[in-house]
Order: structure tokens, then sequence, then C-alpha cells
């Protein structure tokens, strides 16, 4: 069998020490080894941002991370986007507008929609649209998924 | 009351759910990675499992040596059909469709398409799997491959299956084909029909298979238990079809099988066969009785699921000066893939159902080619048909210089015209949905920009219905549980809560809907056809009757009051003096001996569903791309149930068949191997590729529902190919026949414009 | 996936090393987009992945007025493309190196990495070939330098020795008068790989209405990215004009041989090329002008 390698990460703000094989992507370490399948995998290419998670403040493509690779960095999935109680405003945007039908590439939509308010407070729906190419959705035809980041985006930047 | 909809009070409503736009609990679990899809499953001590598939299109299975892989550390079991059943001895009385089935699951003698399954493997885990499938050793004799639909027809083509004869309208040819059957209908007299016309026009076209592109792969987990019971946890349309399929293929009794669904990440027909189910079953059998997980890849799913067919169609349409079809002609052939069974017999219903045509024939064949066996997609092949017919009406109606909406208006189909079984349509909405277009303000937006232009086209959609069951139960608060065994693919659990609240006259929050495993519900065909807030619909409408039947005496007996003192309206019981809300009433009678009813239907009265779709384009002739830039979906609903999900169908299947217009296709190189299996080259269209989809919902209530409902969820697939092609005819001059219309096409239509114009 | 050995190089000298010894076993770990994909499938093989991510060196993006761009091997493209400076000075580029994927392959793919891989269809090498980028090179006998448009030899091979890696990209400041612009076609309007792309440069004399010179560049339209050398030389001391710039095109549309394959015809792509330059100096000379 192959030898594994000790790995040192933080996931969702709490420490996390795992073996692995090098082999191992990030995705498969997060789903079969940590038990955190809410980061789907579907096209394990790069192409459909199904397996986003926020690493090191960036959106990246789990399935093109090697978990050893992880080793000293924090990682956020969708298992730590919600706050203590209750969920995020983009979760909760979500809900609201029907944002989401099977729901399979819904936390990658979070994940990566998070990242872009993070950085971008006020994105206009062209902005909004070009940041998520990387997050296909085959059942909802995307619009209902943009106006629900929008009004998030609206609602992070008047809290009142 | 309308003599022609018993339901048309209760239609009228005012509704107190229906209609409302509530949010779906089940939802949170979705939007916090909390739900748990068939990719999720894991079971304690479990293997992983893995398929070896074809890399030929064509060729006979000379020999299948596993040794190696056996012997590889870590390997459990590995299988080939002759682990399978040995059916030769049942298969007349199976029937084709399920020795098509079988030799699906695991090529027998011939495999008949790249990614065609012929063995597979369990391991300790899927990396180990994978490795394990290099190490199986087939000898295949290659044989040429036919992989297109009109090569397949041709005399001289190689023939996929020696015994395959076409069946004529129930005779069986005589010579070995590749057209497994041609179907006609046959109306009038259209030669004459085509005489009396003013214009006809006559097309050809041609359109590549597609995939249903649903992001979670085919996906099963399956426990052979050692006392025989079977335990199987997967994503699928159907569990109950698919429970029956694995006892079918397995040869066991269906009651030793429980398939337990799991959310699903798209299906849009493609989830409705088996292909994971038996392998994982058997598989787990032969490792010890442990559990077997097995998960496709995204280029198996590409590979060697069962796609949209691909087509060829040729359609001709006669019109009188004053716009009425005088005659029509089609005729469709269906590339069914490996075995025959396409849907072509669905898009010969569906080409030009939604017009008055007296003299009408339509030919229909199924044709076998070295593909992926087709399947179901959201229409079974209505988009296709609808590409032909709706691109032959807007030349018509160039030719006439009529409107196309006026067009549609003067020939459409109304309540009373026959439908192609002989019976009268019931009230249907074609000619309010027209209306609805053609009053919508994109109708008359101008366009301001070079290369841009509009199309309109229009589509039918039969839906089903089928058998569906509901049961509930009372929660010590008077709250209910709903079960159906219903999959869930897109808030239907929603749908179905809120047409029992609103029977009941309760909250929907105060209805809890679940969706059981087979052993736990009564039977339910699968979430297909858009049918199950339809056909479950029902199932939950007589189980609210039943249940409120049930309370009704209970509470009689209950309180001493005589049957005829006990009434039930708008959510209150009158039990002689008293009044009490369902909720209390049904907590107390709970209490005292539970409170359980249950349905079953079957339902007649399925109301089809039209649609019409407007959009505008700008092509850029230097590239070939095409920009969207608006779009209108309008469709009748019957009634939205849920406004939002009737929206969210119609944006998502709107988007598909732009999809399906312009990217997506099946690229084969010459040997009939898939070269665009991956989501990088298989392209479906992205968040920027398109702008808003603006959505109207018609409501002509179907009579043949309590509260008018129509299936909503296949319809707007149909439209989108034409309507595309009628916009970019519109943008360019350039007609399009064959999809998808990509850029190079669009580029080579410029070109063999510009040497006809020299 | 074959199963491989991982190491977390610190040092330019281990990464050397280790290329040295283990030869084609051994593979860099960069971004990782383009490599997990290729082990994932198949398509390559490798017993040991040496992950340069750490290194110090692989990681600095420095402008200087006067030396230029210096790009690290492993300075992910969306760092690259929000640097003030590369906005500033570089938009050429960055048009090039912001089209790579979407938002997640642009956290973790490289230009160098880019270049490494040597696509045909490469989105950055054209640009970086109009820039005049050189390329940076460690290796057993120290360094070399290597001009970009000779880095990619055929399809997925470079021009590295055995034991050699690409260290970082070094390109010159723009001179007075100088614009660039990367364009391509793509059916979808993200995610996709280009049927052809274009680069171009343009050093405009002073007055901005005539060309001192001009460099062109194409992908997808042969087995390696392709330098068109004649075609901006037919730009030199010519006015700035619709003909000219049509000229400059048909020359390079001249140069390329593109395949047909799944992603594009080879009709089609000899028409892109003639309108992608075209553009691609309209934007440059735009550039060009506005400064």
């Amino acid at each position: 069998m192959p030898s594994k390698v000790q790995v040192h990460a933080q996931i969702n703000g709490n420490p996390v020490e795992f073996a692995c094989e090098p082999r191992q992507s990030l995705l498969e370490v997060l789903r079969d080894e940590l038990g955190l399948t809410g980061t789907k995998v579907a096209c394990e290419s790069g192409n459909c941002g199904a397996c986003t998670v926020i690493l090191d403040g960036l959106p990246v493509n789990s399935c093109l991370v090697l978990a050893v690779e992880i080793e000293g960095k924090a990682v956020t999935t969708i298992e730590g986007i919600a706050p203590a109680d209750g969920l995020h405003i983009l979760q909760q945007k979500f809900l609201e507008h029907t944002a989401l039908q099977c729901g399979i590439c819904t936390p990658g939509f979070i994940v990566s929609a998070k990242a872009l308010l993070d950085r971008y407070p006020d994105p206009s729906e062209q902005q909004v649209r070009y940041w998520l190419a990387g997050n296909l959705c085959r059942c909802t035809g995307y619009d209902k998924i943009v106006r629900a980041v929008l009004d998030a985006a609206a609602c992070l930047r008047s809290p009142g | 009351m309308d003599v022609n909809n018993p339901y048309s009070e209760n239609q009228q409503g005012p509704f107190r759910v229906i209609g409302t736009r509530p949010v779906r609990p089940d939802d949170t679990l979705k939007v916090t990675g909390q739900a748990i899809y068939g990719v999720d499953v894991q079971l304690p001590d479990m293997l992983y499992g893995a398929v070896l598939r074809s890399p030929h299109a064509h060729a006979r299975i000379l020999s299948i040596d596993t040794r190696q892989a056996l012997a590889l550390e870590g390997v459990r079991a590995v299988i080939t059909a002759a682990d399978l059943p040995d059916m030769s001895e049942k298969i007349a009385e199976m029937g084709d469709s399920q020795r098509y089935q079988n030799d699906n699951i695991l090529a027998r003698d011939k495999v008949l398409y790249y990614g065609h399954a012929v063995a597979a493997v369990s391991a300790a885990s899927a990396h180990i799997a994978t490795e394990a499938l290099g190490l199986i050793q087939v000898v295949y004799e290659v044989l040429p491959p036919v992989l297109e639909v009109q090569q397949a027809m041709a005399e001289g083509a190689p023939v996929l299956h020696a015994g395959l004869r076409t069946d004529e309208e129930g005779m069986k040819g005589e010579s070995p084909t590749n057209i497994a059957s041609h179907m006609q209908t046959l109306h009038g007299d259209p030669a004459k029909g085509f005489a009396q016309a003013a214009v006809i026009v006559e097309r050809e076209f041609h359109t590549s298979a597609v995939h249903q592109g649903y992001l979670e792969p085919q996906n099963a987990t399956a426990l052979y238990a050692a006392n025989g019971q079977i335990t199987i946890w997967c994503s699928t349309q159907g569990s109950f079809s698919a429970r029956d399929s694995v006892a079918e293929i397995l040869q066991i009794p269906a009651a030793r099988i429980r398939v337990i669904p799991q959310e699903v990440g798209g299906g849009f027909g493609g989830k409705n066969r088996v292909y994971l189910e038996p392998l994982a079953a058997l598989l787990s059998q032969k490792s010890g009785h442990k559990p077997v997980k097995m998960v496709m890849h995204h280029h198996e799913v590409l590979a060697a699921t069962g796609p949209a067919a691909a087509s060829w169609i040729r359609v001709k349409m006669g019109a009188g000066r004053d716009g009425r079809i005088t005659a029509a002609t089609a005729s469709i052939a269906f590339a069914a893939g490996a075995f025959p069974g396409s849907t072509v017999g669905v898009a010969m219903g569906t080409i030009l159902g939604h017009y008055r045509i007296e003299n009408l024939q339509i030919d229909g064949y199924d044709v076998v080619t070295n593909t992926p066996w087709s399947s179901s997609y959201r229409a079974l092949g209505a988009t296709n048909a609808a590409f032909a017919s709706e691109s032959v009406v807007d030349e018509l109606c160039e030719k006439l210089g009529m409107d196309p909406i006026e067009f549609r208006l003067i020939n459409g189909v109304r309540e009373g015209d026959p439908r192609s079984n002989g019976r009268p349509y019931a009230r249907i909405g074609f000619l309010e949905t027209l209306e609805a277009a053609r009053a919508h303000p994109h109708y008359t937006s101008p366009l301001t920009g070079s290369h841009q232009g509009r199309g309109v086209a229009a589509g039918y959609w039969g839906n089903a219905g089928g058998r569906s069951t509901a049961s509930a139960s009372i929660n010590s608060d008077g709250s209910v549980s709903l079960v159906t065994g219903s999959i869930d693919l897109s808030g239907t659990r929603m749908t179905l809560a809120m047409q029992l609240a609103e029977t009941l006259g309760i909250t929907v929050e105060d209805v809890k809907a679940t969706v059981a495993d087979t052993d736990s519900i009564g039977f339910a065909d699968g979430s297909w056809g858009s049918r199950t807030t339809f056909s479950t619909g029902w199932a939950v409408y007589e189980l609210g009757q039943n249940l409120i039947r049930l309370l009704s005496q209970r509470a009689a007996e209950h309180w001493q009051v005589p049957a005829a003192q006990v009434s039930f309206t708008g959510g209150i019981f009158t039990v002689g003096d008293q009044k009490l809300g369902f909720k209390e009433l049904a907590a107390r009678l709970n209490e005292h001996i539970p409170v359980m009813a249950s349905a079953a239907v079957n339902p007649d009265g399925v109301g089809p569903a039209f649609a019409v779709h407007l959009v505008d384009v700008e092509v850029d002739p230097e590239t070939g791309g095409v920009k969207i830039l608006r779009y209108t979906a309008v469709q009748d609903a019957g009634k939205a149930v849920h406004p939002a999900y009737v929206e969210g169908q119609m944006q998502g299947g709107t988007t598909q068949g732009i999809g399906w217009a312009l990217n997506e296709e099946y690229i084969y190189d010459e040997a009939g191997r898939m070269l665009n299996a991956s989501y990088l080259d298989y392209r479906i269209p992205t968040c920027s590729d398109l702008p808003a989809i603006d959505t109207v919902i018609v409501e002509v209530p179907n009579p043949g529902h309590p509260y008018g409902v129509r299936g909503v969820g296949e319809m707007s697939i149909v439209p989108p190919p034409a309507a595309l092609a009628n916009a970019i005819h519109a943008a360019t001059g350039l007609r399009l026949p064959r999809l998808p219309m990509s850029p190079a096409r669009i580029l080579e239509a410029y070109e063999a414009e510009e040497i006809n114009e020299i | 996936m074959q199963a491989f050995d991982y190491v977390s190089a610190d040092s330019v000298e281990q990464v050397v090393s280790l290329l040295s010894l283990h030869g084609e076993h051994a593979r860099i770990l960069n971004g990782g987009t383009d490599l997990i994909v290729q082990l994932r499938g198949g398509a390559r093989r490798a017993a040991m992945l040496v992950d340069i991510k750490p290194i110090p060196e692989v990681n600095q993006l420095t402008y200087d007025p006067a030396l230029g761009l210096s790009i690290g091997a492993a300075v992910p493209c969306w760092s690259l493309c929000s640097h003030p400076a590369v906005i500033k000075h570089y938009p050429g580029l960055v048009d090039a190196a912001s089209l790579i994927g979407g938002v997640q392959i642009q956290s973790r793919a490289t230009v160098g990495g880019n270049l490494c891989n040597a696509s045909p269809a490469a989105d950055s090498i054209p640009a970086l070939i109009v820039h005049r980028a050189v390329c940076v090179i460690a290796g057993p006998r120290g360094r070399r330098e290597l001009a970009v448009e000779n880095f990619c030899l055929s399809p997925g091979l470079t021009a590295l020795q055995p034991g050699e890696f690409l260290v970082a990209l070094r390109l010159p400041h723009p001179q007075a008068g100088f614009g660039a612009g990367y364009l391509r076609f793509t059916p979808r309007s993200e995610m996709d790989i280009a049927v052809a792309g274009a680069g171009a440069a343009v050093v405009l004399q002073a007055g901005g209405i005539a060309f001192e010179s001009a460099r062109i560049a194409l992908g997808a339209v042969a087995p390696t990215p392709l330098f068109v050398p004649e075609a901006g030389e037919a730009l030199r001391g010519q006015p700035v004009s619709a003909e000219v710039l049509l000229r400059a095109a048909q020359i390079a549309q001249q140069a390329s041989h593109p395949i047909t394959d799944m992603r594009g015809t080879s009709a089609q792509r000899k028409r892109l090329c003639l309108v992608l330059v075209r553009r691609a100096l309209e934007r440059a000379v735009e550039r060009a002008k506005g400064k």
C-alpha cells in the first residue's frame, strides 16, 4: 500500500490532522476521510466548481488541490459558512429566491459567492455572472442564483 | 359548475396556500451542505467499485481474463456478464427491452459503443479499484462502427444485432437491419392538401445527441446481506423502477430488494434507468457481503450513459394564403444508440401536435447506432421535433408575410379539437399562451443594433399521469406527516405539502413531507413525465379527502354526534355545536387511536402544456458567435402551485434548450470514440453566457386536476432551439438546419451564402 | 491516479537536484490545474511531484521602471492580474492571464505553469511573446535565459533540459508609445479553451500615426503558439490605418496552419486569425495612443 503523509491544517477554524496518500485530492480527503460531504464531487476536472472551497482566502477547486498541499493552511468549506447560530445571508437569500432545485451545485455557488462578496461588496450583475462562470448549474438557468447573490450583497451593504 | 370541468369551483380559489411561495424546509440542509445525495453515502466497512469500459465502438468480445486484477492487493471481486444470471431460456418471455437492459449493464458477446461496460471490480479504495481495471485483459475483435443515423439506415451498413428485423406496425421484416421499427400516423390526404397549398416549405434537419448534463454522477451503494436481502442507496428518479430493474437483472424477487432513494443531484430523465445498482449489488454479494459504493467519473457519465437521441428529420408543410395549414408530412429518424427503444414515438406525437392539421402523415424510425443507448431527456425528443417543425413554420410565415404568432393563433389547437388518439382536447391553453406572448413588451420592443434578430417558437408537451401513492399520519400537535414514494428532484415535497395543506385547510408549515423507500410506501412510478405535482398531487388530494372523511367519522364517534352533524369547510370541523380547527381535532383524536390515511391513484385527466418562447440574439458575423440579448418564456402551467418553482423549471429547461441549440454535441473520431467526454468540451451554458430569463406563467386550469395543475417541468426545453434558429435567421438571413448552431457552423453558413451570392 | 511521492521543495537547488536525480519520473507541481487533471486522466505519469510553491524566489512578482516586470513561476494569475503595476503597464498580459479558467482556476493557475504545459492554445503565451518575455531557467549547469517564443517545441513539449525548471519570466519595461492586447475566440463566454487566440504589441512613433514596430503572435493555430515576425515587420514605418492592420492580419493568417479538431475547424480558425489579429492590433493601438 502506498505510504501516507501526515498533514496539519485548519478547516473551518478548527485544527485538523489527517493522514493521506499524496495522490488524494483535498476534495477526496474532505469527503471520504473527514466526513465533510458538503463539498460535492461532480466533474473532478476543474470545470464545474461543485467542489469549491476557500483556501487561504481564495476560492479554489478542491479537486485540483492535493490534500498534502494544505499543510499549514486554512480551508473554509460550505460547512464553515454559516455563523454559529442561523444561516449566512447568502444561504438565506438562496432559500428566499428559490435559487436551488436539486441543490448539488449550491454549496459550490455559496462558497464562490462568499469569496466574491468578501472582495467586491457591490458587484454589478455582469460581475456576478462572470465571477460565477466557474460554477455550473444545470437546473436553474442561473437567473435566481444571480438575483439571490445581488440581494445578499445589498443586504450586506446595508445591514439595517 | 362547468360541465366540462368538474373542478372548476375548486380551481377558482381563492387559495390560501396554492400560489404562494413558501421556503422549502429541506432546502436548508441543501444550502448548508448537509443534505445527503447518493454520492455522499458512506457505510461502515465499505468497499469501492469501478467499471471497465470498452475502448471500441463496435467489437466482439473474444475473451476476458480477470486473474491479474483479482490478484492485486486490495481487490475483492471482479464480475463480468458471465456472473449475471443466464437468461437464455427466458429470452422469449423476457421481451426485448429487458434483454437490452441486461446487455447494457454488462456487455455479453459484443460491445456496441465506446464506454460500454465490460467488467466491474470491488476494492478497498477507489484508487485501487481503478488500478485493477487496468489489469483486466480483454481481447476484442474490432468491427466497423456505424455512428450516424443516416449511415445506419443505408444499405450495406454494418449491422449491430444480427437478429434485428424492422417492425413495421407489428409486421417483422426479413432482412438484417439497423432499423428496429417504422411507425406511421396518417390522417386525411396529404397529397391533396399540398395541392391546395399556396406556399409549401420542405426542409431537412439534423440534431446531435445531447446529454442531460446533471452534475451528480450516477452512483449506487449496495449491501447484499448474508440473508439475501439487498439494500440499495442511490441517486435515481424512480426507486420502484430501480428496484424492479435490479430484480429482473439479478433474477431475484423484488420483495428482497429495498431501494432507499437519496437526494438527487439532477436527473432530467437520465436517472430513470439503472447502470450501477445491479453491479454494486452483485459485487457486494461476492465481496463477503460488504457494502460496495460505485460512483461514475464524469467522463463515464458523458460517454456511457444514455443521452437524448441524435436525429434526422424532414418536414414538409403547406399553407393557404389565409395562413391555414393544408397539409404536413414529417419523417423522423432517431438514433436509438446501441439498442432499440428511442423516444421517436414521442417525437411523432409532438412534432405537430399543437396545430390543427387534417392532412398529416408522420413516419418515425427507431434506428440503432454504435453510440450509447439513448435515454429520456426532458420532453423525450419533442425538442428535436420542434426544432424542425417550428423552423419550417417560421419559413412559412415569412413566405406568407404573416406574423408568427398570428399564424399560430389561426392554426393552434383548442378545446374540442381531436388529439392523435382520436379523443377531443379538454380545456387547453395554447391560444392563451400565444396571446400572452404577443402582449408581452418583449414582442414589440425595438432591436437597435446590427446583426440582431428576434425569434419565436412554440411547443407542445403532453405530460404524463402514472401511478402514485401517498400516506399520512397525524403528529401529537395535529400536524401531518405526509409520505410518498415520489422522488423529489426539484421541490415536489413542497408542492405536494402545499396541495395537502390546501385540501386540509392548514398551513404548509404544518405538513411535513418526506420521500420513503420502497418498503415503506406504496408503489410509485418514477419522477418523470412532469407527473409528480399532477399525479402524486392527485394522490395527496385524495389522501386529504380520505383523512377528512376518517376524522369526520371518528369525530362523530368520539363526541357522540350523528354523522350528519359533522362537516368540514375551510379548515374547520363543525361537530354538533363545536367548531374545531383541523389540527386541534386531529391531535385530540390521534391520542385515542392514531390517525392514518392513504390513497393510491393512476389518474386520467392529464393536462397538456403549451409554451411560446421569444428570444433576441446578436450574431458576430466575423466569428459566428451568438449572444443572447433577451429571453422570455411563456408557458401554461394550469395552476402554479408554487410559482417560484414553476419559474425555475421554465428557466432551467430554457437554459438546457439553449445549450442544446448552440453548443452541446457528441463528438466522435472515426473509430467511434467520444472525444469530448468532459465538462470542458461538452459545453453546457455558464452563468456568463445568459441574460436574465423572463418568465410568464399562464394559468388555464386543467379540468383533470382538482387544483388545475398541468405538468411544467419538461415543456420549457422544447422551443429554445427553434426560437434561436429563427432569431439567428432574423439576424443574419441564414437558416441553420443542424444542431448545435455552433460558431463554426454559422461561419460556414455565411461562407456558403457568400459563394451563392457570387 | 497512480501513486506518487510528494516533496515540498524549499530551494531552487533542491528542485534541480531532484529533477536531475529522477529524470522524467519527477514532475514539477505548481498550480496543479493542468497537471492534476492529466495525472488523473492518465495523460501524464509521475512517480514524484516536486512542489515549488514554497520557494520564495518563484513567488516574487516585482516591477521596476528600469528593469521591467519579473514574474515568479509560481505567481498565480489572480495575483498577477490584480497587481497595480501590471494592470497599468501590462494590460495586454492581463487580457490573457485573466482568461485562464474561472475564478477558482485563477486562484491557483500560474502564467509559468501555463507556459510549461505548452498547449498550442495556451492563452498567456501569445501575450508573453509579443511582450518580448524571457524565460529564466534554473538547471544543473546554472541559470540560462530563453526567449518565450523558443520555449515550446511541440504540444506538451518544452525546451527544458533534464534537471531544468522555469523559475521566472522577465518582461522588459514597455517603452513610450507601447500598447498590447490579447484576444481569443471561445464558444462560451468563459471556461473554454481558445479556438484561436491572437496577441499583438505595437510601438507607435511620436504623434501616434505610424508604427515604429510591432509583434504579433497566434494561439491554437499551430502545434505551438506561433510568433509571426513577418506580420509585425509589415507594420514597421506604416501609417496606422485599417488597410495596414488588415494586411498584417493577412500575413499572420498565412503563417497559421491550424487543424480541425473537436474545438474548431481549420477553416474557422483561419478566418478567426484574420479577425482576432485585426482586433488585437486595434486594441494595442488604442492602448498605445492612450498613453
